[in-house]
C-alpha cells in the first residue's frame, strides 16, 4: 500500500486546508479603519496633537494590528513579510511628499513675477521699495559662466576618459580613476575656495594692477573643476561600451590608434558623451557657493566675463532670499523656477537622449 | 618567381634569432653595411616608429589630461594651505578648540570646534532620517514595484538629485519651516525632559530643519546607488531563497541585503560626504550660533560650509584666510570620507563599473 492511499485519521483534505490561508482584504481594510479611529480618539480625546499625529499614530497602529492579525491567520513569517512590505510602500509615499511640496511651491510662488519685465531688466537702481527688477543680468552670467566652464572641462574630460580607456594601464591609471571618483565628492564650496585662493587672490592681480578682482571667468574655472570628474566618469563609461571589434577593424586597415579613437571610437560613443556633458552642465548651472566666492554677484548687467563682478541665476536666488525688501521673495521664487526649469529641461533632454542611444543598456 | 630575387634572405617572418644577420624582425629591409644606420628600402609594410609622431603627441595629451585630475586635487590642497597659514599664524586663539569666530578684529581669534560640531550634527540627523527611507525606496524600485512604476519613479528620484541646493534651501526656509516649527513646539511640550528637545524657544530655524532639508538632498544619491547595487544581486541567489520557501522579505534579508552590504555602506558614506559639504541649503535654513549644543529644535546651529557662505562678504584678509582654513578642514574630512567609500566600492569589482 503506497503512501498516497493511506488515510490519515482525522484529516480531510479540502481546498481550504491544502493551501496556506491568506488574510482577506476586508479584514485588512477593517484593521486600517479601526487603527485610524482609535488614533483619532486617543489624539483628539486627550488633546495632544492635530491631524498629523492622527495619521502617524494611525499608521503605527495599523502596522502593529496588521502584524498581530496576520500573525494569527497566516503565521509569523508571512506577517513579517506583510509588515515590511507596508513599511517599504509607506517610505515611498513619505519621500514623494517633500518633492510634491517643492514642485507645488515653485510653481505657485514662481508665477508671481513670471513676466517680460523679469527677463528683460537687471537689478540696477532697484531700491528696496521698487517692485520691478529682474534676472536678465543673472541669466547672462549663468550662460557665460557655464558656457566657458563647458568649453574648458569637456576637452579635458573627454581626453582624460580616452586616457583611462585606451591608453591607461597599470597603477597610474588605477590611481587616476580612483581620484576621479573621489573628486566627484569634493564639496562645491571647496572648489570655490580653491579658485579664490588660486585665481582671484594670486593670478588675477597680475592683470589688474595688483588688485585682486572677482570675475565670471573665475566662476567658470570653479565650475569646470566641479564638472571635470563627472564628464570623465560618464565619458569613460560610454567609451567602454564601444565594441572592441570596431577598434580592431580599424587597426586592421592600418589606421593608427589616435585616428581610430578620433574617427571611430568617439563618433560611436558621441550620444552618450553628450548626455553626460548635459548632466554635468545641469549640475554646474545650479551651483551657488563657488559663484558667491569668486564672481561676487552684481546688480548690473556685465557682459565681460573677464572683468568685474558677475551675477548668476542661483546666486541671484540666494541674494534675493536674504534681501529684506518685501518684493525680494517673489523675485527669488521666480528665479528659482527659471533655474529649475533650465536644469530640468537639460536633465530630461539628456535622459531622453540616453534612452535613444543604442550603446547603453 | 625566378625573375625576382628572393627577399626571404634578408627578411624573416619574425625574430628567429638564428644568426645576428637575421636577428631583426620583419620590416628591417635590406641590411645596411653598418647597423648604426637606419635600414635602406622596405622589407615589410610596417612604418618606422618615429620619435615625434601624432600618435605619441595624442597619447601624451590624453595622459596629461588624465593626470590633470591628480594635479587639481594636489593644487587644491597646496593653495588652500598657502592661504590658510598666514591667518592661522595671526590667530590668537586655538584653531581646533575655540568656539568663537572673530577673525576680522585687530586680535583675530577663531576656532573651528563649534562649526565642525554643527556640521557633523546636521549630517548625522540627515543620514538617520534619509538612510532607512532611501533603502526602502531602493528596495521598492528593485524588488517590489512593477516595471511600469519603477522606471518613472526612478526617473523622478534622479530629477530630485538634479534640483539645485539653493532651491531646497529656499523651500526649507519659506515653506518647510512652518511644519517643523509646529513639530518642534509639540516635541518641546511633551518631550522637553529629553535634553535634545528642551529649551524655551524660539523654535524653527534649527538644526532639525537643516538636517531634514539635508536628508531630502542626500536621499536621491543613497537611493540611486543602492538601487543599482540591489539590482545586481545574482538572480540565482534570489531564486534559491524563494525555492526554499522564503517569503519575499526573507529573500531580501538573506540574499539581497548581504550581497549589497558593501555597496550600501559606500552609498551611505557618499551621502555623508555630500551632507558634510552642503553649503547654501544650510546657510538659508540655520540661524547662526557659535556654540556646541545638542538641542535640536531651538534656533541655532551652524556648519563649516554655511559659515563660509555667510561670513565671506564681510571678511577682511585674515577673515578670508580663516575661512579658507576652515574650508581646508572640510576638504580633508570629505576627502577621507569619499576615499573610504570608493575604496569599499573598489574592493567589489562588480560594483565598480556601475556605481556612479
Amino acid at each position: 500500500m503506497s503512501l498516497l492511499d493511506r488515510e490519515v485519521p482525522g484529516v480531510v483534505m479540502t481546498p481550504d486546508n491544502i493551501r496556506s490561508r491568506t488574510l482577506p482584504v476586508a479584514v485588512n481594510l477593517g484593521i486600517a479603519v479601526g487603527a485610524f479611529v482609535v488614533a483619532a480618539a486617543i489624539v483628539l480625546g486627550a488633546g495632544i496633537g492635530n491631524w498629523v499625529l492622527v495619521v502617524v499614530l494611525g499608521a503605527v497602529f495599523y502596522l502593529v494590528g496588521l502584524n498581530v492579525v496576520a500573525g494569527r491567520i497566516e503565521g509569523r513569517r508571512a506577517a513579517r513579510n506583510r509588515a515590511m512590505k507596508a513599511l517599504i510602500y509607506s517610505a515611498c509615499v513619505l519621500a514623494i511628499l517633500p518633492l510634491a511640496s517643492v514642485v507645488w511651491t515653485l510653481v505657485s510662488k514662481g508665477v508671481a513675477r513670471l513676466d517680460g519685465n523679469f527677463f528683460g531688466t537687471s537689478m540696477n537702481n532697484i531700491g528696496a521699495r521698487d517692485p520691478e527688477g529682474g534676472a536678465y543680468h543673472a541669466i547672462i552670467g549663468t550662460l557665460e559662466q557655464v558656457g566657458i566652464a563647458t568649453l574648458m572641462s569637456v576637452p579635458l574630460g573627454v581626453l582624460g576618459a580616452i586616457y583611462l580607456v585606451e591608453y591607461g594601464r597599470g597603477k597610474f591609471a588605477g590611481t587616476v580613476r580612483f581620484f576621479v571618483d573621489v573628486m566627484t565628492g569634493i564639496p562645491s564650496i571647496v572648489a570655490g575656495l580653491f579658485i579664490l585662493s588660486f585665481w582671484v587672490l594670486i593670478v588675477s592681480p597680475w592683470f589688474n594692477d595688483g588688485q585682486p578682482r572677482f570675475s565670471g571667468f573665475a566662476a567658470a574655472l570653479a565650475l569646470a573643476v566641479l564638472m571635470l570628474p563627472t564628464i570623465v566618469r560618464s565619458t569613460e563609461e560610454m567609451l567602454r561600451l564601444v565594441p572592441g571589434p570596431l577598434r580592431e577593424g580599424s587597426y586592421a586597415l592600418g589606421v593608427p590608434q589616435w585616428k581610430t579613437i578620433l574617427s571611430v571610437v568617439l563618433p560611436t560613443a558621441l550620444p552618450g558623451i553628450v548626455t553626460g556633458v548635459m548632466l554635468a552642465v545641469a549640475r554646474a548651472a545650479g551651483e551657488t557657493a563657488p559663484v558667491l566666492l569668486v564672481a561676487g554677484g552684481a546688480a548690473a548687467i556685465n557682459f565681460d566675463p573677464f572683468a568685474g563682478n558677475q551675477q548668476s541665476l542661483s546666486l541671484f536666488v540666494y541674494q534675493q532670499a536674504g534681501d529684506a525688501s518685501r518684493y525680494a521673495p517673489d523675485r527669488a521664487w521666480t528665479a528659482a523656477l527659471t533655474l529649475v526649469a533650465l536644469v530640468l529641461i537639460l536633465t530630461v533632454a539628456a535622459k531622453l537622449l540616453a534612452r535613444r542611444n543604442k550603446l547603453s543598456r | 618567381m625566378g625573375d625576382y630575387p628572393s627577399r626571404s634572405v634578408n627578411a624573416t617572418a619574425g625574430d628567429l634569432g638564428v644568426t645576428p644577420r637575421h636577428a631583426r624582425g620583419a620590416g628591417s629591409g635590406a641590411s645596411p653595411s653598418n647597423f648604426d644606420e637606419p635600414p635602406r628600402g622596405g622589407g615589410g609594410a610596417l612604418p618606422k616608429k618615429a620619435r615625434f609622431s601624432i600618435e605619441a603627441g595624442f597619447r601624451g595629451l590624453s595622459t596629461a589630461s588624465g593626470a590633470m585630475v591628480l594635479v587639481i586635487i594636489v593644487a587644491i590642497a597646496v593653495f588652500l594651505i598657502s592661504k590658510a597659514i598666514p591667518a592661522l599664524q595671526a590667530n590668537t586663539g586655538n584653531f581646533l578648540t575655540q568656539f568663537e569666530w572673530r577673525p576680522n578684529e585687530a586680535q583675530p581669534s577663531f576656532g573651528i570646534a563649534a562649526l565642525a560640531f554643527g556640521t557633523v550634527l546636521s549630517s548625522v540627523i540627515a543620514l538617520i532620517v534619509a538612510v532607512p527611507i532611501a533603502l526602502s525606496i531602493a528596495l521598492f524600485l528593485s524588488h517590489y514595484a512593477p516595471k511600469r512604476l519603477a522606471t518613472p519613479l526612478g526617473f523622478v528620484i534622479d530629477l530630485l538629485a538634479a534640483v539645485p541646493s539653493v532651491v531646497f534651501g529656499l523651500w526649507g526656509r519659506d515653506v518647510f519651516q512652518e511644519p517643523v516649527r509646529d513639530f518642534s513646539i509639540w516635541l518641546n511640550k511633551y518631550f522637553s525632559w529629553i535634553p535634545l528637545f528642551g529649551g524655551d524657544g524660539p523654535f524653527g530655524q534649527s538644526v532639525l530643519l537643516g538636517g531634514l532639508v539635508l536628508a531630502i538632498m542626500v536621499l536621491p544619491i543613497v537611493t540611486s546607488l543602492s538601487r543599482e547595487v540591489f539590482q545586481q544581486t545574482p538572480g540565482m541567489n534570489e531564486e534559491a531563497a524563494l525555492a526554499l520557501g522564503a517569503t519575499r522579505w526573507e529573500m531580501i534579508r538573506t540574499a539581497v541585503l548581504p550581497y549589497g552590504k558593501p555597496g550600501v555602506i559606500a552609498a551611505v558614506m557618499l551621502g555623508l560626504g555630500r551632507a558634510l559639504g552642503e553649503t547654501i541649503a544650510l546657510a538659508l535654513t540655520l540661524s547662526v550660533a557659535f556654540n556646541i549644543s545638542f538641542n535640536l529644535i531651538e534656533n541655532g546651529g551652524n556648519s563649516v560650509a554655511a559659515n563660509i557662505a555667510n561670513s565671506f562678504a564681510e571678511a577682511n584678509d585674515t577673515g578670508r584666510g580663516a575661512l579658507i582654513a576652515s574650508g581646508l578642514v572640510l576638504f580633508a574630512i570629505t576627502l577621507v570620507v569619499n576615499m573610504t567609500a570608493r575604496a569599499i566600492i573598489y574592493r567589489r569589482r562588480e560594483f565598480r563599473d556601475s556605481a556612479a
